[in-house]
């Protein structure tokens, strides 16, 4: 098999992996553009688990999948589901495992897809699980900054916001350094990316990984943001300020590099000022259109 | 002077375990005032190789691989001496483990393995620094953390 069984963190990934999916992904958006029909997962059942909320992942996944001519499995609302009376997640798995041919799963709980695909015969996807993972927002991540930038290595990428609980970021950093990009954190006090994966991905890939307090973008080719989450601060006074000072306007962009791109996993909520929106940097809506060419080439591959 | 500690008849003698850390040999053990037999724990006992060390010697006791590596992660250089017959049958040294199974609960609150009925498996992140990474959530936990 050219690709992983079971995609569940970015870690299970080579190099080789990510390019397989950075190729088909790009084959994928000329067909869709093309109106050519495919039918790789014709006579398939994929299955989409959420047992929490998703809106882009979920429906995404589902439209790619019948994109691919596959049929859709899916319960949107765990309360209408056995879960409420009590069902264990092992015997959902094993239960929908009989029902199809792939699973994808989100669930609060981390770990949670590494272990539905111990259970599972078929391919499992993990959808996020809890703080931990999102490979196919990485992998889209990854298609979208290649898409615009052409390549990824030698970028100069900045991320920022919480870097500390976003799953997103964790993921793309492992995801940039793996292909060589210079990279940049920045985060206000306490919500700083986790020491351990910075320490990891420096061994690992020798990546060039700074972290700094303030926001800085004339280097800046690639700038990737996520909410700040007023609930994770205890002084809400304190949580106005932090995201007063980390709200990208008109004028924290004034001087950046003419062709920096803007990204962002969406919902945002007022991280971002309109007339940024507006802007010709503003990338996160096209960003968003790649969930299913990226999500239909990582299909494909697992299935086919 | 020397302490003098009477020799056991079959059971293991476990040495060079850090100073301090004999007490922890023994509830890894699960030795308790209800253990019939012979039990020595011997502290700060003075030691050419560590400085100072803790020596346990058990009677009527063979450690299975979960104990051994249960070990290994707050002694990871300590000698498992195997008695029969009151002779040193066996010796063997403690090593770090490159996986865990089933040894330690999971230390991240959020992880799967506390709410599922799931053996935990760590495997060695960095010996050096004596790290573990969690399997299932994918957290990285120094070898200590995985005995709280």
């Amino acid at each position: 098999m050219e690709f992983v069984k079971d995609l569940i963190s970015i870690r299970d990934l080579e190099k080789k992996h990510i390019d397989l999916i950075l190729k088909k992904s790009s084959q994928m958006e000329q067909a869709l553009k093309t109106g050519k029909e495919l039918n790789s997962l014709k006579g398939k059942v994929v299955a989409t688990l959420f047992f929490e909320p998703s809106t882009r992942t979920r429906l995404s996944f589902q439209s790619a999948a019948m994109r691919l001519g596959a049929k859709v499995l899916s319960f949107e609302d765990v309360g209408a589901s056995s879960i409420v009376k009590g069902e264990t997640f092992s015997d959902t798995i094993r239960m929908v495992d009989g029902y199809s041919d792939l699973i994808v799963v989100r669930h609060s709980k981390e770990g949670s897809a590494r272990y539905a695909a111990q259970l599972a015969e078929h391919p499992v996807i993990n959808g996020g699980d809890g703080g931990n993972q999102h490979p196919t927002q990485t992998l889209l991540d990854l298609y979208t900054i290649k898409r615009a930038k052409r390549k990824i290595e030698g970028l100069n990428v900045t991320l920022l916001g919480d870097l500390k609980h976003a799953r997103t970021m964790r993921s793309l950093l492992y995801g940039l350094a793996m292909y060589g990009a210079s990279i940049e954190l920045v985060a206000p006090k306490g919500l700083e990316m986790n020491r351990e994966v910075i320490k990891e991905v420096k061994e690992k890939f020798n990546a060039n990984v700074t972290e700094k307090s303030t926001i800085q973008l004339s280097n800046t080719d690639v700038l990737y943001l996520c909410r700040i989450q007023k609930e994770r601060f205890s002084d809400q006074y304190e949580a106005e300020k932090v995201q007063k000072e980390f709200r990208i306007t008109g004028e924290t962009i004034k001087g950046a590099k003419e062709d920096m791109i803007i990204l962002h996993p969406l919902p945002k909520v007022d991280e971002v000022a309109p007339e940024v929106d507006r802007s010709k940097h503003a990338y996160y809506y096209e960003q968003a259109r790649m969930g299913i060419p990226v999500r239909m080439a990582i299909m494909d591959a697992m299935v086919v | 002077m020397p302490l003098v500690v009477e020799k056991i008849e079959s059971g293991t003698v476990i040495d060079h375990i850090p100073a301090g850390m004999g007490l922890k040999v023994l509830e890894i053990l699960k030795i308790d005032r209800n253990y019939g037999a012979r039990v020595a724990l011997m502290m700060n006992v003075p030691s050419k190789k560590i400085g100072k060390k803790d020596i346990v010697k058990v009677e009527g006791k063979t450690l299975d691989d979960k104990a051994v590596n249960k070990i290994a992660l707050i002694a990871p250089n300590a000698t498992l001496n195997i008695i029969k017959n009151s002779e040193v049958v066996e010796k063997k040294i403690v090593q770090l483990p490159k996986e865990l199974r089933g040894v330690s609960k999971c230390p991240n609150p959020q992880c799967i393995t506390n709410f599922e009925p799931i053996e935990t498996l760590f495997k060695i992140e960095n010996h050096a620094e004596m790290k573990f990474r969690c399997f299932f959530c994918e957290m990285a936990f120094e070898a200590k953390e995985l005995l709280l």
